[in-house]
């Protein structure tokens, strides 16, 4: 089978982050975004992956290389000389996802949830249509486009309410999709929108389902969601896949759903958790408290500070009593002086911090 | 050379009796010392381990042949009573006495009304000091002017910015001589950047004589109230109207020096060593920080020993249990039973008798109150201002805001909690965090 990952452009929403790493190379739980993409896609039977970006990243192909042979994949770069929205980049990889008559996935890079790609493509095959879209319930459907299926049919979709005033359905479309290569023709190659144009179109012919995704699902395009989607991953770890998580009865973890890398190394006297990623050599000194942070690799947090709702970014140092929170973000190789405190502070790359952050800025 | 004619025989040379009075207010005083003044007498509260009153006291204990101090002022007489007892045994030489005043009769009031006391041994000079005042009282290089000079009056003087001095007393003096031309209180426009540090000699000859006549003169015609001006307005909302209008209350600033200043043998000491006021709680954490620097040159022997742990000067109350692993300094007092947990940070701050500050919490620019608890990994956190500022206040988002952070008494600051820049009544438990508020 063949997918096609929208990498789109240079993930300027989850800046600082992304001024050091392409999006798809930075780490959601530990593991790179777009590995917890190929490694679902290649489980169902993915042999073919192209990703559509519109810049090139040279620094992927080092990593997508070591995919490629790691799951036995084939990945593609499908590079947009302009931006072609959400459905023109399908059209520009058509010679690949159309060598045959199998369906093809579609995601978008910036989508983390329990990826179903296996049942998807049992359901898509079983009801014969174009296409079928994975949705998924929210509690404020008024905020997102939302999904309104034909009368007394379960999947068949009718149309397409964008941020509706009245309550018309809690299911939205979660970005992610598995299409016949017949869509590929109601495609035209320019800057195009899967989601006002192609789907519209599909639905009006009645060949457009919608298919419920259990669990999980975050947008994490943004630092907010990105701790958010942190805490979400870790929950369904705990109760799908334990043995990735350190134990609970770990004396400094409080509260569960933490996960730490082997190498990193923790002080004594923290009070760890919950919802805590701490990546590869971390350090984490004595009498440290975290909370609903992620500590990226190489970053080091030192003694007595108190760390919650921040991303600290890679090789990054928070100094002794800091306090950080409120959704601060630690580019790479950020330097937080002993004593500061950081209140929703995005801090670009190689800066040292030597004031009190007290409202939330950006410092350059 | 100027040729000094003495106007007085020097016989007693620096034999000569001379006594100190020490200002010490009233309870309807230093309202701005709240919340810390809910729960003791201003001059009694501790910086760098001692009461502020102390300090004065020291410095007067410094200078030859001090026979008596007088402690003035209208608080009830058992408020310093232990005080005086524990004083009277660190200085032995020196007779402490409290006269209370029954109603406030101002600075100069309060001299005259007790003058009877003052004058009883015949001295020929006294210091007057205020208690709301923390410097190093250079008194000696005060007498020794008021010798050179033969001397009627000399009043302790200091630079301060151009913008700071409209709020003090301001000096015009002659800068060869350091005789005083002009004095005036807190000016509307600039006069002068030298200002009155509240602190004073006076020959028992000039003083009397010129409060007398200022009290003729106030029955001959009512003083003109000046009206406040933007400039002064903290200050002058503070004033209390009924006593401004009273016959009887007489200040030494507003009545009696510029009468000095034209007529007698008045000169300044300008001091180059550290002056504040201790007029708001807040005030309380520079000055804590300025004694402890002074004690800290002197090599004082209270002081903590420094280590990697302890930035001096920290002064460490012996009865107090700091954790080896808390880092405490610059400018840290820490006061009697104390418990300090492991990794906590404190810098400068005053922490209070019977405090506890917990595991990993850290307190900064602060004054934490008697019996208060700082909770584990929580952050009471002041900001710190310019060293040569002489407010406590700051502007953020276009409000006023006290820089240091004051929990009253038996406050309770939770684990994890942070508080900035707020001023927390006496027996709050602050359980979310908390930034430029007044916690009633």
């Amino acid at each position: 089978m063949k997918a096609l990952i929208l990498v789109g452009g240079f993930g300027t929403r989850l800046r600082p982050l992304t001024l050091t790493l392409p999006k798809p190379l930075v780490e959601f739980g530990n593991k790179r975004m777009i590995l917890h993409q190929i490694e679902a896609l290649a489980e169902a039977g993915v042999t073919d992956i192209v990703l559509a970006v519109n810049y090139r990243p040279e620094v992927m192909e080092k990593y997508l290389a070591e995919y490629e042979e790691r799951f036995n994949v084939k990945i593609t770069f499908s590079i947009e000389s302009e931006p072609l929205g959400t459905a023109g980049p399908l059209k520009l990889a058509e010679e690949i996802l159309g060598k045959d008559e199998n369906p093809f996935f579609v995601l978008n890079s910036d989508v983390i949830c329990d990826y179903p790609f296996a049942d998807l493509a049992a359901f898509h095959k079983a009801h014969g249509d174009e296409g079928t879209i994975v949705v998924t319930k929210v509690e404020e459907p008024s905020k997102y486009g939302v999904v309104v299926h034909k009368p007394n049919h379960a999947s068949r979709i009718d149309r397409f309410v964008e941020k509706p005033v009245e309550f018309v359905g809690n299911r939205i479309n979660a970005g992610i999709y598995i299409l016949n290569p017949s869509v590929l023709k109601r495609i035209d190659l320019r800057p195009t929108s899967i989601e006002q144009e192609t789907f519209p179109a599909i639905c009006a012919d009645g060949q457009l389902h919608s298919f419920d995704l259990e669990g999980f699902w975050m947008d994490v395009g943004q630092p907010k969601d990105f701790l958010s989607g942190t805490c979400l991953y870790l929950s369904h770890l705990s109760k799908n896949n334990p043995k990735l998580l350190t134990p609970p009865n770990t004396p400094y973890v409080h509260g569960g759903n933490v996960m730490i890398d082997p190498s990193a190394k923790i002080g004594r006297n923290c009070k760890i958790g919950p919802n805590v990623t701490i990546g590869p050599d971390v350090i984490v000194g004595d009498g440290v408290r975290l909370q609903r942070c992620v500590l990226l690799s190489g970053s080091k947090v030192k003694d007595h500070a108190w760390v919650k709702s921040t991303i600290v970014g890679w090789n990054s140092t928070v100094g002794k009593w800091a306090r950080l929170e409120n959704v601060s973000v630690l580019g790479d190789d950020v330097t937080i002086g002993d004593e500061i405190y950081i209140n929703g502070g995005s801090i670009l790359p190689h800066k040292s911090i030597k004031a009190n952050v007290e409202v939330p800025s950006i410092i350059m | 050379m100027s040729l000094q004619i003495p106007h007085r025989s020097k016989a007693n040379g620096s034999q000569a009796a001379t006594k100190a009075v020490i200002l010490v207010g009233g309870p309807s005083r230093g309202t701005r010392f709240r919340p810390l003044s809910l729960d003791l007498p201003k001059p009694l509260f501790e910086v760098a381990g001692h009461p502020i009153v102390w300090h004065c006291l020291t410095a007067i204990a410094k200078v030859p042949h001090i026979q008596e101090v007088c402690m003035i002022g209208y608080y009830d007489e058992s408020v310093f009573r232990d005080f005086i007892k524990d004083a009277s045994k660190e200085f032995p030489q020196i007779k402490i006495v409290y006269l209370r005043e029954y109603q406030a009769l101002g600075t100069a009031g309060g001299l005259y009304h007790f003058r009877d006391a003052i004058l009883k041994g015949r001295p020929e000079r006294f210091f007057v000091l205020n208690a709301d005042v923390c410097c190093s009282f250079p008194l000696n290089d005060m007498l020794k002017l008021f010798e050179d000079r033969d001397a009627e009056a000399v009043i302790l003087g200091t630079r301060v910015t151009e913008d700071a001095a409209s709020n003090f007393g301001c000096i015009v003096s002659d800068a060869h001589t350091r005789r005083v031309l002009h004095y005036v209180e807190k000016p509307e426009s600039h006069i002068s950047n030298l200002i009155n540090c509240g602190v004073y000699l006076f020959s028992t000859e000039c003083i009397f004589p010129s409060i007398r006549s200022a009290i003729k003169r106030r029955t001959d015609r009512p003083r003109l109230v000046s009206y406040p001006s933007s400039e002064n307005l903290e200050s002058s909302f503070f004033q209390d109207d009924d006593e401004e209008k009273s016959n009887q209350v007489l200040r030494l600033e507003q009545d009696i020096l510029s009468d000095l200043a034209d007529s007698k043998q008045f000169f300044v000491h300008e001091t180059k060593d550290f002056w504040r006021q201790i007029k708001t709680a807040g005030s309380a954490v520079p000055a804590n920080a300025l004694y402890l620097q002074k004690a800290w040159q002197l090599g004082s022997k209270e002081l903590a020993k420094p280590s990697a742990n302890i930035l001096p000067p920290v002064f460490i109350h012996p009865t107090a249990q700091v954790d080896p692993t808390a880092k405490l300094g610059p400018n840290v007092s820490i006061g009697p039973r104390v418990v300090v947990g492991a990794g906590a940070r404190i810098k400068e701050s005053i922490v209070l008798e019977d405090a506890e500050i917990k595991h990993d919490s850290c307190v900064l620019y602060s004054i934490i109150g008697w019996n208060s608890r700082v909770g584990a990994w929580a952050r009471v956190e002041g900001t710190p201002t310019p060293v040569n500022s002489h407010t406590t206040s700051i502007i953020k988002n276009g409000v006023k805001v006290q820089s240091i952070t004051i929990l009253g008494k038996e406050c309770g600051v939770g684990d994890e909690v942070r508080v900035q820049n707020c001023i927390c009544l006496p027996f709050k438990e602050l359980k979310r965090d908390v930034s430029n508020e007044v916690i009633m």
